[in-house]
């Protein structure tokens, strides 16, 4: 679950138009844009409608015309403004141009798309790479495309959005289970018919809460039941493991793991997505998988900060260290100033602020931007047991006085709204 | 397990997720009538699968519309496994 503001990242179906003789195909968005108006009549500055003028730092940003520290863009590593990584994309920009105009599979794969796939099988340690434009369509190719009719996928039900599409668009049999619970999701894989193709999909963490998945178990369990596994690490790569691979790394489990999804705009800096396999046969999805082969390519630009920023976080213990510390200090700190959070202890870069009810989270978050702090707001029914969360993801750039200049705003607000 | 057997069945199931105490016929829709979320939905379907030993998937569960199509998607499951 992730950016999903006003709609769960599992897909809903909408009713269709009342049948009159002219039905306007609008009419199934108007509970959404009643509530929507009710809010901001409310004098709420609109959540969804921030606009960043001016970009000083991964860390600093001019937001509606304030100076605000940015607690919520997933820029983990700070890799934004990276000398070596601008420098990269100038160079690429000038010498390649500003864009492929063409597939991956006809005129869209210059050299530094090769490059970038390189420096992610380095990364991983991995035989094959994939880069797809998106995160996004990373999760939506590779799973509809290798889950197919009479397949299963067994999932968790706090997936992201790109993963319940993904199986949308595939024709295999879809079988949710409880979050993390291991049991849940051996009971399910045992039922499946002897003989039928198994998928098994998890996340390292889940954006919502910034809980981690009990992998070395769940990926052990799939694998006892014959199940082929992929894991989205979008929101651990850099940080979490020894080489920064993500949770199935850290809990030892990387060589069971048969896909992993990433994406290049969170701690990668830029925007894309990928997959890497040491499947044999990987090779085929670049014919096969339609998210792929119907899109362009990205820019050489961006291929070049994605492969110099992928390369350097490679060697980036200092920075990795600095953002765990940085994750340690923020949460101990809400905590003791009586804020209720998403996970007893910190998991992972984000830190979700549990708030007694929509209304007083949507004061919250704007009395932090007052004060000059952006984090983001999370409301049901995007949010795993209609919770309303400040989510708050931590990047290596924030200095020790950000952090403790961050808990001042936190205890102003939290006492304006009356929530500590 | 006939169809009898399996409506008794999940009429006990159902009952503590039936918070507002619907009267529940065949013809009872999960959605509209009982009010069910996709997290209650989550919670009952595991709920009968565990009972019966059965998988009922997503794409399964868009069919069955209603109460009386539930018991005769499980009876028929049941009887297969």
């Amino acid at each position: 679950m992730s950016e999903g503001i006003s709609q769960p990242d599992r897909p809903q179906e909408m009713q269709g138009a009342d049948h009159g003789a002219h039905a306007d195909l609008f009419s199934k968005f108007d509970p959404l844009i009643q509530q929507r108006e009710q809010l901001l009549a409310a004098g709420i500055e609109d959540p969804f409608s921030l606009v960043m003028e001016k970009v000083i730092s991964p860390t600093r940003a001019i937001c509606n015309g304030r100076d605000t520290i940015l607690l919520g863009t997933y820029n983990y590593m700070g890799m934004t403004f990276d000398p070596d990584v601008i420098d990269a994309g100038v160079n690429a920009l000038r010498d390649f141009g500003t864009g492929t105009t063409g597939s991956r599979v006809l005129n869209g794969t210059y050299q530094g798309h090769r490059d970038c796939e390189d420096a992610l099988k380095e990364f991983y340690g991995m035989d094959h790479a994939m880069v797809f434009s998106t995160g996004y369509q990373a999760n939506l190719g590779i799973i509809s495309t290798i889950a197919g009719k009479g397949d299963y996928v067994v999932l968790d039900i706090d997936s992201h959005a790109s993963i319940w599409d993904g199986c949308a668009m595939g024709k295999a049999e879809i079988v949710p289970f409880k979050h993390n619970d291991i049991e849940a999701m051996e009971k399910r894989l045992k039922r499946i018919p002897e003989g039928a193709g198994k998928l098994v999909v998890l996340e390292g963490v889940y954006s919502m809460l910034g809980d981690v998945a009990p992998l070395k178990e769940m990926v052990r369990v799939a694998k006892e039941n014959g199940a082929m596994v992929l894991v989205d690490e979008a929101h651990s790569m850099g940080f979490i493991g020894e080489n920064g691979r993500g949770v199935a790394e850290e809990q030892g489990v990387m060589d069971d793991v048969d896909f992993v999804i990433g994406t290049f705009s969170k701690s990668v800096g830029t925007v894309g997505g990928f997959c890497v396999s040491n499947h044999p046969k990987f090779e085929i999805m670049r014919l096969v998988c339609r998210p792929y082969v119907f899109t362009a390519s990205l820019p050489p630009s961006v291929m070049a900060t994605a492969a110099t920023s992928i390369r350097k976080l490679m060697h980036g213990s200092n920075k990795r260290a600095h953002l765990w510390e940085n994750s340690r200090t923020l949460h101990g700190g809400l905590k003791a100033l009586g804020f209720a959070l998403g996970t007893d202890t910190p998991q992972s870069a984000i830190i979700a602020v549990i708030m007694p009810d929509l209304e007083r989270g949507a004061m919250m978050w704007e009395a932090l931007l007052t004060e000059g702090l952006y984090v983001n707001l999370a409301r049901p029914p995007a949010t795993p047991a209609n919770m309303t969360l400040l989510r708050c993801s931590l990047c290596a750039e924030h200095s020790e006085e950000e952090v403790q200049t961050i808990l001042g705003m936190f205890e102003r607000a939290g006492k304006a709204v009356g929530i500590i | 397990m006939d169809r009898a057997a399996v409506d008794t069945k999940i009429r006990s199931l159902i009952e503590p997720f039936n918070t507002k105490g619907v009267a529940i016929e065949d013809s009872t829709t999960f959605a509209n009538d009982l009010e069910f979320d996709s997290l209650t939905v989550m919670d009952f379907v595991a709920a009968i699968e565990d009972e019966f030993d059965i998988i009922i998937s997503m794409n399964q569960q868009a069919e069955i519309e209603n109460y009386g199509l539930l018991v005769d998607a499980v009876t028929k499951m049941q009887d297969d496994a």
